[in-house]
């Protein structure tokens, strides 16, 4: 009698285990993000649209850097500078890593946003953000591809209007593959915890 | 003669009334703007606090260097960045409100001349009863993040 209750012992103790170190290795495969992790549920970096220098560019440019993809316009004089300027505060903590690191600022106004435009609008924010625009097929294609969503409001009567855009930043590792989002409820220390994971590693599965 | 004396005299008393409003309960501090390239429009942010015993109304801004500036609000509630013209911005009785990135602010258009980082930029305060404040907004470059929303993103 007894001799068999310790052999259940051991048996209910090896299974509690071997499900502990079974936890443990799914939780050591998958990184601790603090981020939404979008992880094997949006699409690849993919486009086709042109620079701020005016030159045709796709997502696989930019294969080898950690991107920080966000919708907005250049006449947009609140929101899309803060969080530029936000996304600047987050650049210049990670330091050099950073340099592995690109801001894509997407225009959701192609009407206006030229590459001239773009160029000296990103490069008040941060050297590493580079300005795309492009045919409004392709921005609505990008735009459709990652779920994100823009209305041009009704002109206000002189040729000016607003554009009300999606405000998450995707982000993506150097891969292409898409990995996590970012909105104005998250702490700027997790985006900044995040991309440390992300540039340290390559985050590769 | 004497009647259209008399009613530029009142027209003057009106306006000296109206000087002597909301305006004289309200201070402005940390007035700034955020300078955009090229033409395009740029935010004016400021703290407003009453010192009153009642609430005053933010009703509308101008400015010499500006065409056109416009009292709006920002939101990004359903993860829609939003921009709308709003009427007015209430202040409370022996309170503050802030026109801050994200939230209120002032939209600054078509300048007269470029403005530039540095600049000193005269933008008057208009209140719900006609009274005026003069204030001065400092020019600041683009990538600038507020210091009280800065305090804000770090939960340390």
């Amino acid at each position: 009698m007894k001799p068999r209750r310790l052999v259940r012992a051991l048996l209910l103790l090896s299974v509690l285990l071997g499900a502990f170190l079974l936890a443990g290795c799914q939780r050591g495969g998958e990184l601790p993000w603090k981020l939404t992790n979008v992880s094997g549920h949006m699409p690849d970096l993919d486009f086709k649209l042109v620079d701020d220098h005016g030159k045709p560019v796709s997502g696989a440019d930019y294969r080898g850097k950690v991107v920080l993809m966000y919708f907005g316009y250049t006449h947009c004089p609140d929101v899309c500078p803060l969080t530029l300027a936000q996304l600047h505060v987050v650049m210049q903590r990670l330091g050099p890593l950073a340099d592995d690191a690109r801001i894509l600022f997407v225009s959701v106004d192609p009407a206006r946003d030229t590459p001239e435009v773009m160029h000296a609008y990103v490069n008040a924010f941060d050297p590493r953000a580079v300005g795309l625009s492009g045919e409004p097929r392709a921005l609505e294609a990008l735009s459709k591809r990652y779920r994100s969503a823009y209305t041009r409001e009704p002109d206000k009567g002189d040729g000016q209007y607003e554009v009300s855009h999606s405000s998450a930043i995707y982000l993506f590792d150097r891969d292409g593959k898409a990995r996590l989002l970012s909105t104005a409820a998250d702490a700027q220390d997790d985006l900044v915890h995040d991309l440390h994971l992300l540039l340290d590693t390559g985050a590769k599965p | 003669m004497n009647a259209r004396f008399a009613l530029l005299m009142t027209g003057l008393l009106c306006a000296g009334a109206a000087m002597a409003g909301d305006a004289d309960r309200v201070a402005a501090s940390h007035g700034w703007i955020r300078v955009m390239p090229g033409a395009l429009p740029a935010g004016g942010y400021v703290v407003l606090e009453n010192h009153g015993d009642r609430a005053v109304s933010l009703s509308a801004a101008s400015s010499p260097a500006y065409a056109e500036v416009m009292l709006h609000k920002s939101s990004t509630d359903t993860g829609m960045g939003r921009m709308e013209k709003v009427d007015a911005l209430s202040i409370p009785a022996h309170g503050k409100a802030a026109l801050s990135p994200g939230g209120y602010h002032l939209m600054l258009m078509k300048a007269a001349a470029p403005v530039k980082v540095g600049d000193k930029v005269r933008v008057t305060l208009r209140f719900a009863d006609g009274s005026t404040l003069d204030t001065e907004f400092e020019a600041k470059p683009a990538n600038t993040v507020d210091g009280g929303d800065m305090s804000q993103m770090h939960h340390h």
